[in-house]
Parts: C-alpha cells; sequence; structure tokens
C-alpha cells in the first residue's frame, strides 16, 4: 500500500486565481451595460477583439517560453487585462488599435517579463499608454453619450465602423467625435473660461462629472465594492486612491473655485474609479503590504490629480499606476507589519540592498 | 465578562467535528503488540531499562530519562518484552526510531508499585514536579514538551496559568470529549499544576463551538468552589489553539518573540495535561493512555482512550477503516498533522487524532493542484497570517534560495500553522518551502559551526608547526656554537686520526727529506709547476678538514629530521 505523504496542511480552501480574476470580470458586467446604453456596441466588440486577441498572444507566448499552455490560458489572467484595456479605449477604435494593444500588453508587458506574477507593471496600462502615445488621434476619438442612440447606430454598424472605418449615413468619425469631459475642461481652462461656466456651456456635463460617464462610474463604484465584500481586493487601495484625489482636489477647488474642478468632478470623472477598484488593484504590480498598498493608493490619487492639473494628458490613471507601479517594491519594503511578539520598529531587516521583491 | 483580544489573521475552517462525537469515548482494544518510541518528547530520548525477554507489568517503568529535559516511558500493558529495535514511527522524515516493542499478554495487569499523593497541599512544589515527571507526563496537546519543566515557575511569578481547550483544528474532538466527559479531573489536574506554578489564577479557553464542554466546566467549577478558575469562550477561529494565539486571545499580551509565555506571567497547558496530572497525582498512574480521534473516511468515526503505542491501523480497523483503501493516514489535525509513511507506527503520547483518507467514497483531504500557479502577490497569505509576517515575500526569498533575506523577514517566527497555504489562490504549499527553507538554514549553521571548528584547528595546527620549526632552528644555532669552540666526542676523534696522518705525513717528508730522494715526476720542475704543486697541497690539506666537517654536520640534521618525524606522527 502506498500512502501520499504531502506536506501540512492537508486542505485548502479552493480558491483559485481563475476564479479571483472571473470574478474581476464579473464584476465589470453591470459598467458594461451601462457603458454599451449610453455609448453603443463599440465596447462589447471591443472586448471580444481584446480577448481574442489576449488569449493567441498568450498561448502564443506561452508555447515559445515552453510553459504549460492550458493552466495559464485558463487562469483569467489575460481575459482580464483584455476587458480592462478595451475598457479604456474609444468605443469607435478601428480594430488594429484594440489588436495592437492588447498584444503588446501582453506580450511585452507581461509574458517578456516572465509571465503571470512576474510583471512588474500593469499590462493593460502599458498596452494603453503605448497606444496614447503611439496613436494620439484614434485614441482621442470620443462620442457623445446617447449620440448612438439618436443617430440609432446599431450593433452593425458600429462592426463596420470598426472592422472597416465605413461610417453610416454619411457620417465621418469627425463629425462623431467629441472631447471627453476632462479633455473639454482642461482644454477650455486653458481659454481663460472658469470650471462653472465650461460645465454650463457644455451638454455634456452632468451633476458631477459627464453624462452617461457618470453612470457608467456608478456601477463600476458598485462592481468594487462587490468585490471588496467577496474579499478578492482589499478596501485599501481603492478608498486611499479616492481619498487623496478628494482631498487634494477639494483643496484647490477651496482655494480656486474657477480654475479647477470640484472632488467630486474629479471622482466621477474619467477612469478614477476604474482605476481605484479595478487597475490599481492589480495584485501582481501593485504593493502587497496592507500599509504598502494605503501609500500606493495615495499616490496613485495625487499622480492623477497632478497630471490631470497641470500635464498634458487629460487623464492620467495610467501614468500614474504605472509610475507608482515603479514604487511598489520599495513601498513594500519599509511598509512591514510588526511581527507578533516584536515591539514597533523591533528588529528591522537589517539590509537595505536588494529589494526585488517584485522584479 | 472578560475582555477578549484578537490576533491577526486566522482563517474560519469547516469543522467536521460531529460525526466523531455521537458515541461517548470507548476504551480501545487492548492490541497484539505494543511499540513505545523512546522519544516521544521534546528533548533526550529516554534510555531503556528493560530487555528483551523481561515480563513487564502495566505502568511498569521500562525507559528512564535521557537528561533533564526528557520524560520516561511506561509499559501501557502487561506482556513481554520482545526486542529493543528500530521501528517505523510518525517522523517527516520517515525514518525508523528505536522502540520497546511489547507482545501483550491479554491481562492488562497494573504494576503493584502506584502511589497515589493523597494529600498534594502537603508536599511542597517540587515534589509534585518530580511525581509528575515520574509519571512521564509531556505536553498532550501535540508539542510534548515534559510538563514538568513547563509546570516550574523558576524565578518568575506566574500571574495566569491558562488551560487550552480550544482545539483548533478540524475533525479533531479528543479535548472536547475529555472536558465532556472527565470535567471534575481536568479541574483538580489544574488545581494540581496551579499548586506547583503557585499560580495567582486560572483561565480555561475553550472555543465557542464547544458548548457542552463550557457547560461541563462551569458546572464542575461551580461545585468545587475555586473561584480563582475562570472558564472563557473564545471565538472559533483557526490557530486560536495556538499557545501565543491563546494567550492574546484571554490576556491581550503578546509572548515576546523567542520567549516563553513565563516572561509575560503566563503559563499555558493543554487539558489533556492536566487530565495526566490528575490521574498521576491522584491514582498514580503513569501516563500510559490518551484519548485519540478517529476521523475521517471510517465507517464509526469516533473518539477512543488508547494505549501509548498502539499500532494505528489497528485504531483504524477497528473503527471500519479499510487498509486496503487508505490513501492517507494524517496523525493530528489536517493543518498541522503529518502524514504517515507507514501505518504500523504506533500512537505515542502526542498523537491527538488519527485522520483517515481513503480512495472510495467521501474523500476528506482532497489532493492539491498538481500545479502550482505562480504567486501573483495578492497579500491573502498576509492577511491571514496569525504572526503577521508577509509569506509572500518569505516565499520569494526562500525560493530564491536567499537565506539572509529570508530571515530577515522574521521567518523563524512561522509557527507553521498553514493558513496561508490555505487560502493561496496560487496553490503555493509555502509551509512546505518555510520548512525547506529552516532546514537549509540549520543545515548550513551546523556546517558552518563544524568549518569554524575545522579552521581553528587548522590554524592551531599550522602555529604549532611553525613554532616548532622555529625552535628546532634555535637548537641547530645553539648546536652548532657548542660544537665550534669545543668539538663533540667524534670530532675529537676524527681530530686524533688528522693528527695521527699528519704525524705520519710529516715522518715520511723527513725521512724523504733526509733521504734526498724524490719522486721522479717531481724531479727538474720548472718554478711555476712546484708552485702549482704546492696550491694543490694546501687545497687539498684544506678541503680534507672541511669535508669532515660538513659530514659531522650532515648527520646531524639527519637525526633532527627523524626526531621531527617521530614528533610529527605523535603530536
Amino acid at each position: 500500500m502506498n500512502l501520499d505523504t504531502p506536506s501540512s496542511p492537508h486542505i485548502h480552501s479552493g480558491v483559485r486565481i481563475t476564479g479571483m480574476m472571473m470574478r474581476v470580470c464579473l464584476a465589470l458586467v453591470p459598467a458594461i451595460i451601462a457603458y454599451t446604453w449610453f455609448f453603443g456596441w463599440g465596447l462589447c466588440i471591443n472586448i471580444l477583439i481584446a480577448v481574442a486577441t489576449a488569449l493567441c498572444a498568450e498561448a502564443l507566448m506561452l508555447r515559445i517560453r515552453q510553459r504549460p499552455i492550458v493552466p495559464f490560458l485558463t487562469d483569467g489572467s489575460a481575459v482580464l487585462t483584455a476587458v480592462l484595456l478595451a475598457f479604456c479605449l474609444p468605443p469607435f477604435s478601428p480594430w488594429w488599435i484594440t489588436v495592437m494593444g492588447t498584444a503588446f500588453a501582453i506580450i511585452v508587458a507581461k509574458q517578456l517579463y516572465g509571465g503571470l506574477g512576474y510583471n512588474p507593471f500593469n499590462p493593460a496600462m502599458v498596452g494603453y499608454v503605448m497606444l496614447l502615445i503611439s496613436f494620439p488621434l484614434e485614441m482621442t476619438q470620443w462620442v457623445p453619450p446617447n449620440i448612438v442612440n439618436q443617430l440609432q447606430i446599431g450593433f452593425l454598424d458600429t462592426l463596420n465602423i470598426i472592422f472597416t472605418g465605413t461610417f453610416p449615413y454619411l457620417l465621418n468619425i469627425d463629425a462623431l467625435s467629441m472631447a471627453t469631459p476632462l479633455d473639454t475642461v482642461k482644454t477650455e481652462l486653458g481659454l481663460n473660461l472658469t470650471v462653472s461656466e465650461i460645465m454650463r456651456s457644455n451638454a455634456i456635463f452632468g451633476d458631477f462629472g459627464g453624462v452617461g460617464w457618470e453612470w457608467v462610474g456608478n456601477w463600476v463604484l458598485l462592481g468594487g465594492i462587490w468585490l471588496i465584500y467577496k474579499r478578492i481586493i482589499t478596501w485599501h487601495i481603492p478608498l486611499a486612491l479616492m481619498g487623496s484625489l478628494f482631498v487634494i482636489s477639494f483643496f484647490f477647488f477651496m482655494l480656486d473655485p474657477d480654475t479647477y474642478a470640484s472632488p467630486m468632478f474629479h471622482l466621477f470623472g474619467g477612469a478614477t474609479l476604474l482605476a481605484a477598484f479595478f487597475i490599481a488593484t492589480d495584485p501582481v504590480s501593485a504593493s502587497t503590504t496592507p500599509r504598502g498598498r494605503i501609500f500606493y493608493g495615495i499616490g496613485i490619487g495625487i499622480l492623477i490629480y497632478v497630471i490631470r492639473t497641470w500635464g498634458s494628458y487629460p487623464d492620467g490613471v495610467a501614468f500614474a499606476v504605472l509610475l507608482m507601479n515603479m514604487a511598489a517594491p520599495t513601498i513594500d519594503y519599509y511598509t512591514q507589519p510588526r511581527v507578533f511578539g516584536y515591539k514597533k520598529n523591533d528588529e528591522k531587516p537589517s539590509s537595505t540592498s536588494g529589494d526585488e521583491g517584485n522584479t | 465578562m472578560r475582555r477578549l483580544f484578537q490576533f491577526h489573521g486566522g482563517v474560519h475552517l469547516k469543522e467536521h467535528k460531529k460525526d466523531a462525537m455521537v458515541q461517548p469515548v470507548q476504551i480501545a482494544h487492548l492490541p497484539k503488540q505494543l511499540v513505545l518510541p523512546l522519544q516521544q518528547h521534546i528533548g533526550a530520548p529516554a534510555e531503556a531499562i528493560v530487555a528483551a525477554g523481561d515480563k513487564v507489568l502495566k505502568g511498569q517503568l521500562i525507559a528512564r530519562p535521557g537528561s533533564n529535559i526528557s520524560a520516561p516511558v511506561h509499559a501501557s500493558s502487561s506482556g513481554t518484552v520482545i526486542a529493543i529495535a528500530e521501528h517505523p514511527v510518525s517522523h517527516p522524515s520517515h525514518l525508523d526510531a528505536p522502540c520497546i516493542i511489547i507482545d501483550t499478554d491479554g491481562e492488562d495487569r497494573w504494576h503493584t508499585d502506584r502511589q497515589p499523593v493523597d494529600n498534594y497541599h502537603e508536599l511542597p512544589p517540587e515534589k509534585i514536579r518530580e511525581h509528575i515527571r515520574d509519571a512521564g507526563i509531556v505536553g498532550m496537546g501535540g508539542a510534548g514538551f515534559p510538563a514538568h519543566i513547563k509546570l516550574n515557575p523558576a524565578d518568575h511569578v506566574v500571574d495566569t496559568l491558562i488551560l487550552n481547550g480550544a482545539e483548533c483544528e478540524p475533525y479533531i474532538t479528543c479535548d472536547e470529549m475529555l472536558l465532556r466527559e472527565r470535567a471534575l479531573e481536568v479541574i483538580v489536574g489544574l488545581r494540581i499544576m496551579r499548586y506547583a506554578l503557585q499560580a495567582k489564577r486560572c483561565i480555561i479557553g475553550v472555543e465557542n463551538n464547544k458548548a457542552a464542554a463550557f457547560r461541563a466546566l462551569q458546572e464542575q467549577v461551580r461545585n468545587t468552589g475555586a473561584d480563582f478558575i475562570e472558564v472563557i469562550q473564545v471565538p472559533t477561529v483557526y490557530p486560536t489553539g495556538g499557545e501565543k494565539q491563546l494567550i492574546r486571545v484571554l490576556t491581550g499580551k503578546e509572548v515576546p518573540a523567542s520567549g516563553l509565555p513565563l516572561n509575560i506571567g503566563v503559563v499555558c497547558h493543554n487539558v489533556g495535561t492536566a487530565y495526566a496530572v490528575y490521574r498521576a497525582i491522584e491514582l498514580g498512574e503513569p501516563l500510559v493512555s490518551r484519548y485519540v480521534t478517529v476521523a475521517g473516511s471510517v465507517a464509526h468515526a469516533r473518539n477512543l482512550e488508547v494505549l501509548i503505542g498502539t499500532p494505528v491501523i489497528d485504531l483504524i480497523e477497528e473503527c471500519g477503516g479499510n487498509h486496503n483503501t487508505l490513501s492517507r493516514v494524517i496523525l493530528g489535525g489536517p493543518m498541522m498533522g503529518t502524514a504517515l509513511h507507514n501505518i504500523t507506527a504506533p500512537v505515542t503520547k502526542t498523537t491527538n487524532c488519527i485522520l483517515v483518507n481513503s480512495t472510495v467514497g467521501d474523500v476528506p483531504l482532497p489532493s492539491r493542484d498538481n500545479h502550482a500557479m505562480p504567486c501573483i502577490r495578492c497579500g491573502d497569505c498576509a492577511i491571514s497570517c496569525p504572526i503577521d509576517l508577509l509569506p509572500q515575500q518569505l516565499y520569494w526569498y526562500a525560493r530564491a534560495k536567499d537565506f539572509d533575506k529570508v530571515q530577515d523577514y522574521h521567518l523563524f517566527d512561522c509557527i507553521e500553522c498553514g493558513c496561508c497555504d490555505y487560502v493561496c489562490p496560487s496553490q503555493i504549499p509555502l509551509v512546505h518551502y518555510f520548512r525547506y527553507a529552516k532546514t537549509e538554514i540549520w543545515t548550513q549553521q551546523r556546517e558552518k559551526t563544524q568549518a569554524d571548528i575545522a579552521r581553528e584547528r587548522h590554524e592551531f595546527r599550522e602555529q604549532r608547526l611553525e613554532r616548532d620549526k622555529r625552535e628546532k632552528q634555535e637548537r641547530h644555532k645553539k648546536k652548532r656554537a657548542a660544537l665550534k669552540p669545543a668539538g663533540s666526542a667524534a670530532n675529537k676523534e676524527e681530530e686524533t686520526k688528522k693528527a695521527a696522518i699528519q704525524a705520519a705525513m710529516d715522518r715520511a717528508r723527513a725521512k724523504r727529506e733526509s733521504q734526498q730522494i724524490e719522486p721522479k715526476n717531481t724531479r727538474d720542475l720548472t718554478p711555476e709547476q712546484q708552485q702549482k704543486i704546492d696550491e694543490a697541497d694546501a687545497r687539498r690539506a684544506k678541503s680534507n678538514s672541511s669535508t669532515v666537517n660538513a659530514r659531522i654536520n650532515g648527520a646531524m640534521d639527519k637525526q633532527d629530521a627523524q626526531q621531527d618525524l617521530f614528533q610529527d606522527n605523535n603530536p
């Protein structure tokens, strides 16, 4: 008789990476539906393109790297990267934008660094930044909310736009596209208008952020809270990120409400909520200690504000996340918890070199 | 109501405790053979004092403590010692260990020399500790530290004696059944322990999923009027049963890292130990049996009172397990237990549970995924760690074999509770990595110590050789100095020879000169030729004397060299 003699513990909670990743995707579904409602089928089609690209790229790289394909392909991480990246792209982006961004994210930002668990940067954000820098025109062709409903641009029309660049009703992308609320504020502040003037004169602004955008934001928020409830993510990063963004924007808003947008505009505008709950919380590239995650979130919140307000890009989420990714190993090093039985700051690790925990 | 505290982390586990608690505790069948390991405790192994062929009685001392930190072993039933030999035991190394093997005679006859302590209050605490030591009692919760040492307050004042009835691992119910059925005895044992420690007060900590045990204890505390004993329910979180965790929950104090509970005025014992103390003092019975839970893939999961040394397979079969379908047998709980490699291994003083996993039917312990995924640094392990370590970082450095770094991250504070492993979504065997790192570090340290000793020894030898060489040179110098003015006996002899030769040569020359006979080839020499002959003669005379000297010196060197060789061979 052969007895199994594995090392203890002999039981497991049954939680697996695939389950975690799929729940994160699931938490995005309400927001995807809301997005589709306001901005048309573009997002859904982009997600399909991105997921297909991501899986192909992942399989290809795993094969080249001689890693087992099935367990890594089914871990759900590539799918999640694809969904998040697609969520950040303008809904009528040409197909090759989505394909290039996703392939870059998976091949360069993830697999070339060693695949799952070894990427120092958030792959979706690397893909996004690559696209933003390389194809600024395509990446800023946003459509105003509800226009797809007014013009009755259906699923097939959207497919046509994405794959062939053909617009129905003799329309073209220039007629359709317009700046995002964040963009508008940035441009028109440059024209010496006050924030309230800008908000009043543009129909795209709703109560806090942009019409439609707000609703997507609400569903992102709900999905994020569900993730915290399900213990897929912890509260540290989202709360620290939103908290710091609120505090800093409130400070400048109080200083001069004409020049600086309100805290609520910052929280519900752009990709703040998506970043707080879905992007910055990517465990691989984020800080891993509880206290470190707070600093990490605060850093992203401040950087988002700084880039939005004084930088040259309308939204700073991707850059803020990538910059803090770089800081994560150092943050982890300095935020180790107090170990049971030690006094505070007792027995700190002696060496300060070689803190390459995340590389 | 006592204020309770929390420790960081922990996990909620499915209990699986009901099955084994349906029936009351039964006495296990007397096995045909008992296997009693000489090492069932922390410390030095016991030394056998019986030999093969000896008849022994139940409770008879068969092995005495090997050192101060050790525990004796008693025969758990009557019979004949058939061997003192290596036998499979439960150990992660799968190595056999020396055991006393007894064939039982079926009579289970007690040793006549049982001496209960009638009134323990009249004895000084150290006498009580001696009795407990002689009864072979060790920590029954699993650690197996000799109880008499943990009952010695030394220079400390013990404020609180905690009795650990938390029993937080799934499946295990032996402590709970003990508390239900023997609450009075446990409390008597606790009072004896309190006396030995001179502790001010006692707390019995019981997890709040053991309502019956809690009620039984409360009732007995009320009946005995022991107002210094508090029975406290603690939240059911794994690993509350860990000594440091339970102390934290009940007192809010943290045992200092690399310190003892005694340092904060607390001592913690298992409820099973208290029961064993009761039997040792009140009945005079040494530790020969204990409560064991048999659970998992067996037809009749239950708790048994088992003689120490009973082979595990006997108990599995008694509870309706089939040895043909066994796939894994765990001694201890599913979180920290050891998987057994051989089912003939015996139950020891620290075995609290036999958890059976079979290849058919309901499988309580499913195997892990074959391939662990990479760590995604989700930090769930750190959230669940009761010590507040960062297992994700420990894993990283353990895998990279960066053993300095892994110690910086407090590897040696890890209690191997398995919480991190349990929650890891990548199914990484974290505890396994940590054990590996610990073992490697211990090995390295041992090797380093050995290397240090070897280096010291080498350096010392080099120094000695150097010193010997110096001394030798000095000796030579002295000898040479002595040689020059006086000369040794050998020298004198040579000189007399030389003088004789010289005298002979002188005589010959005188004769030659007187007869005016010269060698023919030396006649009619030119003055140059004559000068060369004279020079050659002078050289010859000179070299004669110097070769003699050189030869003498050479002989002395050789003698010294031989002497050295001799010394080197006999350091």
